[in-house]
């Protein structure tokens, strides 16, 4: 049964992370390595959107929101708590939780497609709002100080579970991130390929086929919404951690937009689409940041006007088809002989 | 007769000024077939969406085994038993032929279970040689058979089919002629269905609709001959 | 009592800032189905059009009023031809194309211009209401504001152009078939739409300054604004226009203008939960 069958293109993938994972440390200086662990905590970000995009059919204009929200939930928590295991812990239930209220409060009010973006957009505004009118002392939640746009710094990092006195050092820590990384790929997948991930996407093809099969279409989109919230705010969490450091810009309709670009030149309707225009935009901005040739806004927007033109469907799904076409003939053959 | 499996009482629905459905009171036994006729705009369609809870009926009530299911979710009432093959067929366009059985067979079997009425329908309707086919990417016809045995796979107790011989050949529509009796020996079916000869091959009691409401109901044999039939519909194909 | 005048004075002026921003986006998305995340830029290119054109020499109000729209006008026909057009239908690629062109024009702003505010004053200065002392151009720009709406309705409603233009976005196949050129149809379209933004980026530019990322400061509020009025172009944006700015400009008074930005957002999603297609959008099928 094809639904069985580990597809080629994950192992790959996750056969390459493990590979990065292992030899990153070895080659690469400590700069660079914080910045590998800074690019593979928003890949998890990217996976978020596009599970909930690309394969939900969830059009989420407001991703960082759960981002923004599991980011603050770490930052409070940790400074609170002074140990990072619960902090991390509930950096995944709050956004989750959130996350399942809004979609309760859309999927059940029936609102789709625009709509649902307007509305997801709005709820990223508002907390960057909110967040940014926190200056001063009377805003705080515990012993941790909000502190309005100038944000929250000095946040405690990651440390060993247990031992608050052990933070862990950069090479710890982008392990433990590349190793969420891939746990969330390999996860995903898995999921799509279970029942449950087969109907959220037949939700997406159609969602009156589906009820007419008796799948109740609202719980599905509730369920994967949630997910991606819930991922969304661990990598609100390994950014704290990263720049032991948050601000309401993990709010703002810059970062949204971002996840959302980073989904689209990756490729949308596939997992590893996201994390590639992660890491090829990541690695663009910081790359042209540094030269001053030319405004980094001028060149980001003829790079995306041409792939726009020539690339289309995304980084991905264009490799993809080139493979087709370059192979297809052979596979077509083979299939027809296996059909025989 | 026996406790009908369906029955409706007094089922109407209003779109502002116009009573698309009116006072419809059907009853429908165990395993029967029955076709539903009536000219364009007679309230067919609007019935089946009634049926299914894809509208919400402005009076009336639909009781499916006896127990009131008016006012249902659409996925609630499929649940109980309820599928339907659509007008304009409702197919995930971009998965395969056996993905969509698989789908409808898989909420209520275990995966081994799904996995053999998969292979079973894809037999029984004639699509095994496009199991791995991308739906979207069929004829017309083979859609319209990848939907009803979709529905099929959901092993519904009643089946609702909306013009499954549109847009066939001729020889597509003496096969699903053939299809809809032979599920008729296990489900009870109501066909909506333009195509007289279609109806021919497959009717036994006939319903016809006009206006939203009811016009008569008698074997196919009778409702030829009626005159107020004739009138509103058969007379203006020429009759036979 | 002068509370109250100059409160009211308030709340039109936050509702007539948003129907500003939101009327050419209305055009754009309301009749095109164009997901422009480059609108807020067409607002900023009005506003410099008018303080570059004010800067030498040029009278204000031909400034804003007839400079800016003219430009970003031809700016908006240009992107059309050469980007939108090859989009339509797919909206994933618009949404990149849109955000690329909104990165381009800040780019190249920010190139020329550098990062700096620019501004201008506002004319005409202002009038002393008890306590209070309103600017007169404040004044002015609502019932500018008001003054496009109607424009607009009218020329959708009894000019042939409007005609063409609704008849073209229902059904282009048919308006082709009647002799209509639809690719000529969306190029004005999309013009119009790209001009009315100048026009108000023009107008509002000696009031918020103008900054090249002055946009993004815009086009979230434009889109909601626009989506939540729903289906019919002017009824809905006027509608949606005026429960947002009141919400805004009364929280903004009673609270904190940061607060008063919440509240505009929290009516939007408790609207849209409450009418899942907008305001006007099971209501105004086929009306304006």
């Amino acid at each position: 049964m094809i639904l069985r069958r580990v597809s080629p293109g994950v192992l790959v993938t996750a056969a390459m992370m493990v590979g990065v994972a292992v030899g990153a440390p070895l080659i690469v200086d400590q700069f660079q390595l914080l910045q590998l662990t800074v690019f593979a905590s928003m890949c998890i970000l990217a996976l978020s959107l596009g599970v909930v995009w690309g394969y939900g059919g969830i059009l989420c204009f407001g991703q960082s929101a759960f981002f923004g929200l599991g980011a603050y939930t770490y930052a409070v928590a940790a400074v609170n708590l002074g140990e990072s295991t619960l902090a991390i812990v509930l950096s995944i239930v709050v956004p989750a939780v959130f996350a399942a209220a809004l979609g309760y409060f859309m999927f059940y009010g029936r609102l789709s497609d625009v709509y649902l973006g307007v509305i997801t957009l709005s709820v990223t505004l508002i907390f960057f709002n909110l967040t940014n009118s926190t200056a001063g002392d009377a805003y705080r939640i515990g012993s941790a100080r909000l502190n309005g746009f100038n944000g929250m710094p000095s946040l405690p990092t990651f440390n060993v579970p247990g031992n608050p006195g052990r933070p862990l050092d950069p090479t710890e820590t982008f392990c433990l991130v590349m190793a969420l990384l891939l746990i969330v790929y390999v996860g995903l997948h898995a999921l799509l390929a279970s029942h449950f991930g087969r109907v959220v996407v037949a939700v997406r093809e159609n969602e009156t086929r589906c009820e007419l099969l008796g799948y109740d279409v609202r719980r599905h989109k509730l369920l994967i919404f949630t997910l991606g919230g819930a991922i969304a705010g661990l990598a609100g969490s390994l950014f704290a951690n990263w720049g032991a450091f948050v601000s309401p810009n993990v709010f703002s309709l810059t970062t949204t937009s971002q996840i959302i670009i980073w989904v689209i030149v990756g490729g949308l309707g596939t997992l590893v689409g996201p994390i590639i225009g992660c890491v090829a935009m990541q690695y663009l901005a910081t790359e042209l940041g540094t030269q001053q040739l030319a405004n980094t806004s001028l060149i980001f927007g003829i790079i995306f006007l041409a792939f726009v033109l020539l690339v289309p469907r995304g980084i991905v799904p264009s490799l993809g088809a080139l493979r087709a076409r370059l192979f297809g003939a052979r596979e077509r053959q083979g299939a027809q002989a296996r059909r025989a | 007769m026996m406790d009908p499996i369906l029955q409706t009482i007094g089922l109407s629905v209003q779109f502002g000024g116009v009573a698309a459905v009116r006072g419809v009171n059907l009853c429908l036994a165990e395993r029967e077939l029955r076709c539903l006729i009536g000219p364009n705009g007679a309230g067919k369609s609007t019935l089946f969406k009634l049926l299914t809870g894809q509208l919400q009926p402005t009076s009336g009530r639909i009781l499916f085994h006896g127990e009131d299911i008016t006012g249902d979710h659409t996925h609630a009432i499929a649940r109980r038993g309820i599928g339907i093959k659509t007008q304009v067929p409702n197919l995930f366009d971009g998965l395969t032929v056996r993905e969509h059985l698989w789908l409808a067979a898989r909420r209520t079997n275990p995966r081994a279970r799904a996995d053999a009425i998969t292979d079973e329908i894809l037999e029984r309707v004639g699509l095994g040689p496009q199991a791995g086919g991308v739906v979207g990417r069929l004829s017309h016809g083979l859609r319209q058979w990848v939907e009803l045995g979709t529905v099929l796979a959901g092993n519904p107790e009643l089946i609702l089919l909306d013009e499954p011989a549109a847009g066939m050949t001729h020889d597509e529509v003496a096969r699903t002629a053939e299809l809809v009796l032979e599920i008729n020996r296990t489900h009870a079916l109501i066909v909506v269905e333009h195509d007289m000869q279609f109806v021919r091959m497959i009717a036994r009691t006939v319903t016809v609709m006009h206006q939203g409401a009811v016009l008569v109901e008698d074997t196919m044999g009778r409702i030829l001959k009626n005159s107020a039939v004739r009138d509103i519909y058969l007379g203006k194909h020429g009759g036979a | 009592m002068d509370l109250a005048a100059v409160l009211t004075l308030e709340v039109l002026n936050g509702i007539a800032s948003l129907v500003l921003i939101s009327v050419g986006l209305a055009i754009v998305f309301g009749m095109m189905r164009v997901i422009n995340l480059a609108h807020g830029e067409f607002l900023m290119l009005g506003g410099y059009a008018a303080i570059v054109a004010t800067n030498h020499g040029v009278n204000i109000w031909i400034a804003m009023l007839v400079v800016s729209p003219i430009v970003v006008g031809i700016i908006g026909v240009v992107a059309e031809r050469l980007i939108i057009r090859v989009l339509y239908g797919r909206m994933i690629d618009t949404l990149l194309a849109t955000w690329g062109l909104s990165l381009f024009f800040i780019g190249v702003v920010t190139t020329i211009f550098g990062n700096t505010v620019a501004g201008i004053g506002a004319p005409l200065g202002g009038i002393a209401v008890g306590r209070y002392s309103i600017s007169l151009y404040r004044l002015l720009l609502v019932g500018i504001a008001a003054a496009i709406l109607v424009a607009i309705y009218a020329m959708l409603r009894t000019t042939r152009l409007g005609l063409l233009a609704r008849a073209t976005m229902e059904n282009p196949n048919m308006a082709a078939a009647l002799g209509v050129s639809p690719p000529r149809v969306y190029a004005a379209t999309f013009g119009v739409g790209a001009a009315l933004s100048g026009l108000a980026g023009g107008l509002l530019a000696p009031i918020s300054g103008v900054l090249p990322t002055v946009g993004a400061a815009y086009v979230a509020k434009a889109f909601i604004t626009v989506i939540s009025g729903g289906t019919a172009i002017i009824a809905g944006t006027a509608s949606a226009a005026s429960l947002f700015g009141t919400v805004n400009q009364l929280l903004t008074y009673l609270t904190t203008p940061v607060i008063g930005e919440a509240g505009l957002l929290a009516a939007a999603i408790l609207l849209l939960r409450v009418l899942p297609h907008g305001i006007t959008g099971k209501l105004f099928r086929g009306g304006l």
